[in-house]
């Protein structure tokens, strides 16, 4: 056991008490009624003994546990709860797990990003359960006038000395009325029983039965259905609009304007289309259809921009000199001086669109004194203060809760579309469901930026890498990060950002500029490799070396051991090094959200298209807190990826996305997902770090390297796919 | 406005709409069976796919003018308990991740074990390219259709 301070006070604990068993309760009865699983055959229980804000334990022993933060598809819904449970030494098989609202007082970062959810709340949430625990052994103590110091737990039991047992049910009444201890102690990570073992999700069985867990799914009586229309293309406004005819169709309540930019923003409020016209009326087919027949003038606010003009603008940024690099180490312009080689290239990517398969939506009902928001949201303390500020309501009269959402991959960061929501319900004065047709979600902008890089090495005349210079850009910003390998292990390094600006919009998208600077560096890394004579799993375990024994600068983002330790890992179980007649290879690693992952691409040729057909796959995220889940998001990542580098771009002609919905946007499809994944974790007693994201980025690169080994050219611009691969 | 009589999940439903109204939004907003989902409006993602007299078929791209006769099953209606072998599959195998796809999946390998039961590789692939999973569950999704098709034979 590890002695750890707790950090709550009693007075957080009545307001949890409050919050989980008062009015923040009634949206629960819809989005998770209490129904066990049927398999489970939980009796549930006539009292909830709210313990403190993650628990509450009925009289019989059930146990629910709330999950803090949004579920996108990453799983924390399974996941936080297990380590809740694991502290709180409870039987999964009698645990329900419920969606939290947002609650800033005894919750901390209720956010699915920047695959941070474990990683930040690992000691909260053992801390949650572990709390609990002591107070239900404390009530017990009381119970039989013993010291506390006599008792053990075991699955929701607690055992005194003299062989004696009573459930936590029992004691839960007694347990919720004491004082929080000061201290509590967490389990041995020796000792975990339920955090290490695969487990299926929570909500599996409403899921393969259909049952309502998504914003789109919610209703409420009353509720009316809206739609909007925002601008055609990037760099227009709102002018005028005619809505007679679409007003007199059937079941059309109101057509308006709404203008949807807070006074006061977050970050979260990046939006090109702050005015847009919106239809209210009956049924989603009805406002569809009434959608169309609306007649609106747009005019120009800023000038029209093509794909065109993007890739020449990117090209020039290149060539600009950098004031200030991000980062320089030795004398990289005398490295490639005297350089007996240098190798050079440039890669490009396109902008990204999230595509959720669950169309941006969310539920508003605004009243003069106060807003309800429900709907699927990555961020919703941001919604909550962007509300506020738009509706000009305090914030403590504004609740946000959270659906299942149908994917995040960053989209739902940006709530623009929960504030076109509320402003459409105040103006209408009716509980109102936004709903997004696809094409309104892939024009809406927030795209992943368009991305160019170049690279430079300087390779000595014994081919050691002597100099490395990254120069990056993008619409907007750069992917660089100057501190991420191979900064720390080479003598002479520069890296430099520069930028596109543009009315188009963008924001995070799945691994934000790891997804694109991976899959290049790993591409150009094994270029440099080839041209140096050297195997490109050999190269890096030398930079790596070099970065163990002597590193190169103060201040380098990775632990060179790890990340040296995936390659190796990737390279013993995929018997890297061996030929198979038709298997082409490639390898890749990268280390983003404190994560390190290798990966090694096999692709065939299939009726003369190239198609993977193994991914092998090293991780080393620290302690694996549910292997299922883990594999299933390494897993998705990696198709992800091979689906993007290959097949997916937004251009733009006039301002206007050229793809509007999946006959012109392609993503990944059954048929072009690898055959085999297999994926291998490091065993490791690290606190967790990030899973959602870390295996997307290198595997472009990896695919990328397989790709030169089936057809002997190298590909320098994503998609892969947009021309002709020509198989060798 | 018109009336139609439906057959979904072996009830009959008179329900008022648009003639051209998709039986994806008479089933969301009528009929109270949110199972099958808007993804695309085209039949290009298969979030909507359920069964049009024992076939799979996209639910956005068919109006509920044409569905009058037809019998119509839904996610919630493939099984009672929803213990359908590929359910089952789904669950053993943890197949979803967001879960949005999900049912269109389900209802797309459920068509196709029923029509062939030991679907080869290509031929899981032919009749599933249609149903676009985001999350990348791809891999879990072929291996759960030949556990359920294990099951079934």
């Amino acid at each position: 056991m590890t002695l750890i301070k707790t950090s709550y006070n009693r007075r957080s604990f009545l307001k949890a008490s409050t919050a989980a068993g008062g009015g923040l309760m009634l949206g629960f009865s819809w989005l998770a009624s209490c129904s066990p699983s049927k398999e489970k055959l939980i009796t549930m229980p006539d009292s909830w003994f709210d313990i403190n804000a993650f628990i509450k334990i009925g009289e019989n022993g059930v146990v629910t546990i709330f999950s803090p933060n949004p579920e996108i598809g990453q799983n924390v819904k399974t996941s936080m709860p297990m380590i809740v449970a694991e502290e709180l030494d409870v039987d999964w098989e009698y645990v329900i797990v419920e969606q939290a609202p947002l609650n800033t007082v005894d919750f901390q970062r209720q956010v699915a990003g920047g695959s941070n959810s474990i990683r930040s709340s690992w000691d909260a949430l053992r801390m949650a359960g572990a709390t609990a625990r002591r107070m239900l052994m404390e009530a017990a103590a009381k119970e039989w006038d013993v010291p506390v110091t006599e008792l053990t737990t075991e699955k929701g039991v607690i055992k005194h000395a003299s062989g004696k047992t009573i459930g936590y049910g029992e004691v839960s009444s007694v347990a919720a009325t004491l004082e929080v201890p000061a201290e509590v102690e967490v389990k041995d990570i020796k000792d975990f029983k339920i955090i290490g073992k695969p487990t299926g999700n929570v909500d599996i069985d409403k899921i393969i039965t259909g049952k309502p867990l998504f914003g789109l799914d919610y209703k409420e009586d009353g509720m009316l259905i809206a739609m909007l229309v925002h601008a055609p293309a990037f760099g227009m406004t709102l002018k005028s609009f005619e809505a007679e005819a679409a007003k007199s169709m059937p079941g059309i309540v109101d057509v308006i304007s709404v203008k949807t930019a807070p006074d006061e923003k977050t970050w979260s409020d990046n939006n090109a289309f702050t005015e847009i016209v919106a239809v209210v009326g009956k049924t989603t087919w009805q406002v569809m259809k009434a959608k169309k027949s609306l007649s609106i003038e747009w005019e120009w606010a800023s000038a029209p921009e093509s794909s065109y003009d993007h890739e020449k603008k990117l090209a020039d940024s290149l060539k600009e000199p950098v004031a200030k690099p991000e980062r320089i180490d030795g004398n990289p312009e005398k490295a490639f001086k005297e350089a007996a080689k240098v190798v050079e290239r440039t890669y490009t990517a396109p902008f990204l669109a999230h595509n959720t398969m669950e169309p941006m939506n969310f539920f508003a009902n605004v009243t003069a004194d106060k807003a309800e928001l429900t709907g699927p949201i990555q961020t919703p303390e941001n919604l909550r203060k962007s509300a506020a500020s738009l509706l000009g309501l305090p914030e403590e009269k504004v609740s946000v809760m959270m659906t299942r959402m149908g994917g995040g991959f960053g989209r739902r960061l940006y709530g623009n579309f929960g504030l076109e929501a509320a402003a459409i319900s105040q103006k209408v004065n009716a509980p109102i469901k936004l709903v997004y047709t696809r094409e309104d979600d892939m024009t809406q902008g927030l795209y992943r930026p368009a991305y160019a890089v170049k690279y430079r090495a300087a390779l000595d005349k014994d081919n050691n890498l002597i100099g490395f210079h990254v120069k990056g850009t993008g619409i907007h910003g750069s992917a660089v990060y100057a501190n991420r390998f191979p900064a720390g292990a080479v003598n002479n390094y520069l890296a430099e950002s520069v930028g596109v600006d543009s009315s188009i919009t963008t924001g995070a998208w799945r691994a934000p500029r790891s997804n694109f600077i991976s899959g290049v560096e790993s591409a150009f890394l094994d270029e440099v490799a080839e041209e140096a004579g050297v195997d490109p799993i050999e190269f890096r375990l030398k930079l790596f070396e070099r970065n163990m024994k002597d590193p190169v600068g103060e201040k380098n983002d990775y632990v060179a051991e790890r990340y040296a330790g995936v390659l190796k890992l990737v390279r013993e179980k995929s018997n890297w090094g061996t030929e198979t007649p038709g298997v082409f290879r490639g390898v890749s690693a990268y280390f983003c959200h404190n994560s390190y992952v290798a990966q090694v691409v096999d692709l065939v040729k299939e009726n003369g298209t190239p198609k993977v057909k193994k991914v092998w796959c090293a991780v080393d995220c620290g302690i694996v807190v549910n292997p299922e889940g883990a594999k299933n998001q390494v897993e998705g990542s990696i198709v992800d990826g091979i689906g993007h580098g290959m097949f997916s771009s937004i251009t733009f002609k006039d301002g206007t996305a050229e793809q509007q919905n999946f006959d012109k946007y392609r993503l990944i499809r059954h048929s072009e997902a690898p055959d085999e994944i297999e994926t291998f974790f490091v065993e490791s007693d690290i606190h967790p770090t990030g899973l959602g994201e870390p295996a997307l980025p290198p595997v472009v690169g990896a695919l990328a390297n397989a790709l030169y080994k089936a057809t002997g050219k190298r590909v320098y611009s994503q998609p892969f796919a947009q021309k002709d691969i020509v198989l060798g | 406005m018109a009336s139609f009589e439906l057959q979904v999940n072996g009830k009959k439903h008179q329900v008022e709409a648009e003639p051209d109204t998709p039986l994806l939004w008479i089933l969301r907003e009528h009929l109270d069976l949110p199972g099958t989902k808007f993804g695309c409006g085209i039949a290009q993602c298969g979030a909507c796919t359920i069964h049009f007299n024992g076939t799979a078929i996209r639910s956005c791209a068919t109006t509920v003018s044409s569905a009058v006769g037809a019998s119509i099953t839904t996610i919630e209606g493939l099984s009672e308990k929803g213990d359908h072998p590929v359910q089952q599959a789904w669950k053993k195998l943890d197949v979803p991740q967001c879960g949005y796809c999900q049912s269109g999946q389900i209802m797309s390998a459920a068509a196709l074990l029923k029509q062939n039961p030991t679907p080869s590789d290509e031929e899981i692939e032919g009749a599933m390219n249609g149903n676009i999973c985001r999350c990348g569950t791809y891999v879990r999704i072929k291996a759960a259709i030949k556990s359920a098709a294990s099951e079934m034979n």
